[in-house]
């Protein structure tokens, strides 16, 4: 019997649970490793040089090469994990989050200070907005 | 004999943290932020407990994927702040209170709650932000603190009804401790928020009003509600919210609202902020 899933039908969103993390472990791994200053250092130095130091699909390296938050997001990533590679850019979690939105930076801070996302049309798939 | 004295709850935002270590909480993104801890900054220095048990998730820096701990509770001397990939935050060393630690974890392990008893660990944002937001900028954090980490990013997290039971054995717990200690509980995280996929940015005010309604009135009721119900209203990381339940449960049935605030938006997160104190 697979795992009991009642969020499948959340727009929008992906539920890092145990199956995820399964996918995600090498991945998110590596993420822990840019909590060190001297690992930062080298993985600017050569991004795919560090990436090839751990044993994560090439999926998982190419969208960590784009900063594909999305697809990394849907590949095992964390986004508390996935922090350690923004922070290493010098992005916020604002500035980072947002390329996930299909909105600019500028449009999703303005959304936020606005109010935020409604609710309204993004509690199920298929839901009207 | 150690007594609970109040409960407080915040978000833990750590745009918030690096605004105070900036220096920019005047600025005018985040003054009206700010002006909702002002009375509660003057409150805390007239109630300032001896201890904080302060209940919080570690956001992978602690824990990596290699444990994930349901409960942890901080049983060491002394925290440092951690490196969360921007370095460490230019905060005091949190210290701790092994003794009251240890007896809450053998008090707690004994009523059927399986702590993970941790003597290493270093504290991000979600921890810190907190004492920032109540102390404001310290060269040392003016009370001794006990971690409670609770695992909010693998799901499932525990229930709220676990973590309200939780509350409760912490509060018989220290009640039971003998020295002359005044204890807060602090419950961290929240409110509606999600940090990843298209739907980031959802915010939904309405349900958050209605968890703080429910937490000061009808926690046995809110305790019941499901994990899928914070995920599709308040957001993939909102469920951080069972947090706040702990403090509740430590509190007693009856509590009075000391101060109330609720803000919109730090970054991506709608902000509420609580002081209870049992009622009289």
């Amino acid at each position: 019997m697979s795992l009991e899933k009642p969020y499948a039908d959340v727009p929008g969103t992906t539920i890092f649970d145990a199956d995820q993390a399964r996918k995600g472990y090498h991945l998110n791994q590596f993420c822990m490793s840019l909590m060190s200053a001297e690992n930062r250092t080298r993985f600017k130095a050569n991004e795919r040089a560090y990436v090839d130091e751990w044993p994560m699909s090439e999926e998982q390296k190419e969208a960590l090469l784009a900063r594909d938050y999305n697809r990394l997001i849907e590949l095992g990533g964390n986004i508390y994990f996935l922090a350690k590679v923004f922070s290493t850019d010098g992005l916020s979690y604002l500035q980072a989050v947002s390329t996930m939105t299909g909105m600019s930076v500028e449009q999703y801070r303005n959304m936020m200070i606005e109010g935020g996302r409604s609710i309204e049309g993004n509690r199920y798939v298929g839901e009207k907005q | 004999m150690a007594r609970i004295t109040a409960g407080v709850t915040t978000s833990h935002v750590p745009a918030i943290g690096a605004t105070i270590d900036h220096g920019r909480t005047a600025e005018p993104y985040w003054a009206p932020m700010f002006a909702g801890y002002e009375f509660s900054k003057r409150w805390m220095t007239e109630h300032m407990p001896d201890v904080v048990i302060l209940v919080y998730n570690d956001h992978a820096s602690a824990f990596s994927l290699d444990i994930v701990p349901t409960f942890a509770i901080g049983c060491a001397e002394s925290f440092p702040p951690a490196d969360e990939g921007w370095g460490p935050r230019p905060v005091p060393v949190v210290q701790g209170h092994p003794a009251l630690a240890a007896h809450i974890a053998q008090s707690v392990t004994q009523q059927d709650f399986d702590l993970t008893f941790v003597y290493k660990m270093s504290v991000d944002h979600g921890l810190t932000v907190p004492l920032s937001l109540l102390f404001g900028q310290a060269s040392a954090w003016p009370c001794r603190v006990i971690p409670l980490a609770v695992n909010v990013v693998l799901y499932p997290p525990p229930s709220g009804r676990r973590c309200y039971a939780l509350g409760k054995a912490i509060r018989r717990a220290v009640e039971t401790f003998d020295e002359d200690l005044d204890v807060q509980v602090w419950g961290t995280g929240g409110m509606s928020h999600q940090l990843q996929g298209p739907r980031a940015g959802l915010i939904n005010s309405p349900w958050d009003n209605a968890f703080i309604d429910r937490l000061i009135d009808d926690p046995d009721g809110l305790a019941q509600v499901p994990h899928i119900e914070y995920v599709r209203e308040a957001g993939s990381e909102g469920i951080e919210l069972v947090m706040w339940l702990i403090m509740r449960g430590a509190l007693a049935e009856k509590v009075t609202t000391t101060h109330r605030f609720y803000h919109v938006a730090a970054s991506n997160t709608a902000v509420g902020h609580l002081i209870l104190e049992n009622s009289k």
